[in-house]
């Protein structure tokens, strides 16, 4: 706690990244600065979201009638399986760790740069052509067996759309694999002198934790595409019974990496609201070492569970039964982690602004996608739900809830520090709620949806289930229309904004120990481990005190020990 | 952090002269030869899912190896997993003679090596021209040429690096015992391909 110097001053800040040229050219330039890299992460997968949004307000639309009347059958099932795909491979996924990871992972561990820039680079440019091709895959047939992509359906319809949905997965997560190398090396080998695992912020311990995931988990998929793909072009029998294959290893190959593909992308977005609720409630994180430690305990229990995706696939009893208890354990670790957040916003000094009010949709919306989790989980009520409008709902609470209200929280957060510039906090407020509102309007329903039997993928149902459907729709608009704030303040505050200092928020961490934005090799001196990340000086603040980072630093430095 | 704090003797102090020197932008031999290693595994995760694809088909189908089929010759393959077992070793020479500033060393060994595995390569192909099944002829035949072909790819690649080793090493000063992460990368690539096979050979014919 006796470290006795003061962070780079604002002055500074004022050259920040200059080196030439226009300064938006360099986020279509093949940089190899993580910072740069982790922009343009997070800019072409929101473009990404932008597409897959439209594609659900398409399926939305499609249903907000019982009859198949707006798009025809084929393409409404194009529409849902090119949506979700654009959703988890080209959105959440990326953003998380691609983009939070990038940009954050070496300044929030005093690390000029990822261990390897170039492979960072390259792994982010083969998400724009990835991306492309699965889009372009509608003027062939787009892919319509769903993101799953079970075969036997995949491979006797569609074929060119399916063989351009299998390149595209392949070539997303081979990005992601050499993405995660990158992560597990820098966190592993370059952490700054002094920083210990225990030192370590929250969210380097998330993404190391998604980054194991990544590496184990995803060759697997690119096996069992690999697989498919002999099926669907040479005629191999791998997953056909007609030719004494068997369709139900594919389906265990791809929960291999599906399930714990789900932690790959909430493990992130934990990582950020751990960050983001202690710095905006004023208060040290709860229980530091519980949250570390039980995003480990999440990514190994991730891997042992994958198939509760098939308790319906004929899969024996006794199986069934390991399954459906490993996945309830895992519900362990993630009670750990909300019960520490909530007791770190508990008698916090709560600053209300869009960061911290996204924070807590995350946390509220994953609770309730996590709980509807136990239930499928359990065998009996499963085989009743599954398939219907339940796991829509329960997946949606999870994915959408948590991951978007994750990201959008942790673009509040970091927009100052990324673009130096401050974002508008009534735009903010502006989206949160019409966000809140549309999400639960168009997914709470759901869930009656499913137990009343309605089931997923299909593109016209039984009208007794139209009113509810119309409401879904109606919140989908909303949700849709929700984005708009968000894109005006962006793109204005990113060039009109009040200029941010470079500790606007008063937090802890290295990040914003130096300029926002940081100078191209991230700190002009180097950056100090004053105290752990999370201490907020309490050992230095009186009760009932308030004083900024840069006060309490000063203090420090007065009188050291 | 609950009650941990930092210690104070060991933080910003000697950032300067360790930390800048590996987290600059160059990319520090230790982390490349780890991030090589993070490679291996991912790879092994795929040949991990296709050999557990394989087993499962195998113990649910009654006859894996259908009539008439049923011989899958041992001898040519057995002499290919010789010559690729015996060719890790032969790399190794090649890694131990750089660590001496032994190019010529390096040049012999690696050349060895690069022979085995066309060697190897060349036997794969003959054996797939002389086999008495095709890829589709039932399930067994398409895993084995699935899982071979696969392997064989990566033999080739590891071919590849080896043989970008011995350009490059025409250059005498290239490599030598202080900087030789090419050397030490293709050949952990090597082990890898070598240990894979030997799990293969040992599922897709002795078994
Ligand atoms: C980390 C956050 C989670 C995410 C992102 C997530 C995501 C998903 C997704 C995408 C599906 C549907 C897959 C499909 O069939 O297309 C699903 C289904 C399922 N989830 Fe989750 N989930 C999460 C947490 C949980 C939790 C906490 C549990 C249990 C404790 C759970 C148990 C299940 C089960 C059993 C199913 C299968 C239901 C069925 O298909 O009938 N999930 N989840
Ligand atoms: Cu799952």
């Amino acid at each position: 706690m006796a470290q006795t110097q003061v962070p780079p001053e604002a002055a500074k800040a004022a050259h920040a990244t200059g080196n030439g040229g226009p300064e938006w050219r360099k986020y279509i330039s093949f940089s190899t600065d993580h910072k740069v890299i982790g922009i343009q992460y997070l800019v072409t997968t929101f473009l990404f979201f932008l597409v897959g949004g439209a594609l659900a307000t398409a399926v939305r639309t499609e249903l907000a009638t019982p009859q198949a009347d707006f798009v025809s059958r084929e393409l409404y099932n194009s529409l849902f399986t090119v949506h979700a795909t654009v959703m988890i491979f080209l959105w959440i996924v990326p953003a998380g760790t691609g983009g939070f990871g990038n940009y954050l992972i070496p300044l929030m561990i005093g690390a000029r740069d990822m261990a390897f820039p170039k492979l960072n680079a390259v792994a982010f440019w083969m998400i724009p052509p990835g991306g492309i091709l699965l889009l372009s895959s509608f003027f062939v047939g787009a892919p319509g067996a769903g993101w799953t992509s079970y075969p036997p359906l995949s491979t006797v319809s569609g074929q060119a759309g399916e063989m351009i949905w299998i390149l595209s997965v392949l070539i997303l997560g081979t990005s992601s694999i050499l993405g995660a190398i990158n992560f597990l090396v820098t966190i592993i080998k370059m952490r700054m002198p002094g920083m210990g695992y225990n030192q370590m912020p929250l969210f380097c311990w998330a993404m190391l934790s998604a980054s194991a995931l990544i590496l184990l988990s995803t060759p697997v998929l690119a096996g069992a595409l690999i697989l498919l793909s002999f099926d669907l072009i040479v005629g191999t029998t791998f997953f056909n019974p007609t030719g004494g294959g068997d369709p139900i290893v594919y389906q265990h190959m791809f929960w291999f990496y599906s399930h714990p593909a789900v932690y790959i992308m909430i493990l992130p977005m934990f990582g950020m609201i751990s960050e983001i609720l202690p710095v905006h409630a004023r208060k040290p994180i709860f229980g530091y070492k519980a949250i570390a430690y039980s995003s480990l305990a999440i990514s190994f229990l991730g891997l042992i569970v994958w198939a509760h995706h098939m308790f319906t696939s004929g899969t024996p009893a006794w199986l069934r039964m390991f399954f459906m208890i490993t996945t309830m354990i895992i519900a362990v670790p993630t009670g750990i982690k909300v019960f520490s957040w909530l007791a770190t916003l508990w008698g916090g000094k709560l600053r209300l602004n869009s960061a911290l009010l996204f924070g807590m949709g995350f946390v509220s919306m994953f609770v309730i996608g996590g709980l509807s989790g136990i239930m499928v989980a359990s065998v009996p009520f499963d085989i009743h739900v599954h398939d219907t409008y339940f796991v829509v709902a329960h997946l949606h609470y999870v994915l959408f809830g948590g991951s978007m209200f994750g990201i959008y929280s942790g673009l509040y957060h970091w927009f100052p520090k990324m673009t130096g510039r401050m974002l508008n906090e009534t735009w903010g407020k502006i989206h949160f709620v019409l966000t809140l509102v549309g999400f639960n309007m168009c997914f709470l329903p759901m869930h009656w949806l499913g137990l009343q039997g309605m089931p997923r993928r299909v593109a016209e149902y039984d009208p007794e289930f139209a009113t509810i459907n119309l409401v879904c729709t109606i919140g989908s608009y909303i949700l849709a229309v929700s984005t708009i704030p968000f894109i005006i303040n962006a793109v204005w505050s990113w060039i009109y904004g009040t200029k941010a200092t470079g500790n606007p928020w008063q937090a802890l961490t290295l990040e914003w120990q130096t300029a926002s934005p940081p100078p191209v090799e991230n700190f002009y001196d180097e950056p100090v481990l004053w105290s752990g990340p999370y201490d907020y000086g309490t050992d230095l603040l009186q009760p009932g005190e308030d004083k900024s980072v840069e006060e309490l630093l000063a203090e420090v430095n007065a009188n050291p020990g | 952090m609950q009650g941990s704090t930092v210690d104070s003797g060991q933080t910003a102090l000697n950032y300067q002269t360790e930390a800048i020197a590996s987290g600059h932008h160059g990319e520090h031999p230790d982390h490349r030869i780890f991030g090589v290693i993070m490679f291996l595994v991912a790879e092994s995760m795929i040949f991990l899912g296709l050999f557990a694809a394989y087993l499962t088909f195998k113990l649910n189908t009654p006859d894996w190896r259908p009539e008439g089929e049923s011989e899958l010759e041992l001898l040519l393959p057995g002499i290919n997993t010789l010559i690729l077992i015996a060719s890790s070793f032969v790399l190794h020479q090649g890694d131990s003679a750089i660590k001496k500033n032994n190019q010529a060393g390096l040049r012999i060994w690696f050349g060895a090596t690069a022979l085995m595995g066309a060697v190897f390569l060349c036997g794969q192909i003959y054996e797939y021209f002389h086999l008495p099944f095709g890829l589709k002829s039932n399930l067994f035949a398409s895993t084995f040429y699935v899982l071979t072909g696969f392997h064989g790819l990566h033999v080739l690649f590891g071919l590849l690096l080896i043989l970008g080793v011995l350009w490059r090493s025409r250059k005498s000063d290239h490599y030598n015992s202080e900087h030789h992460f090419g050397v030490e990368a293709a050949e952990l690539y090597w082990h890898f391909v070598d240990v894979v096979w030997i799990v293969l050979f040992t599922l897709l014919y002795l078994l």
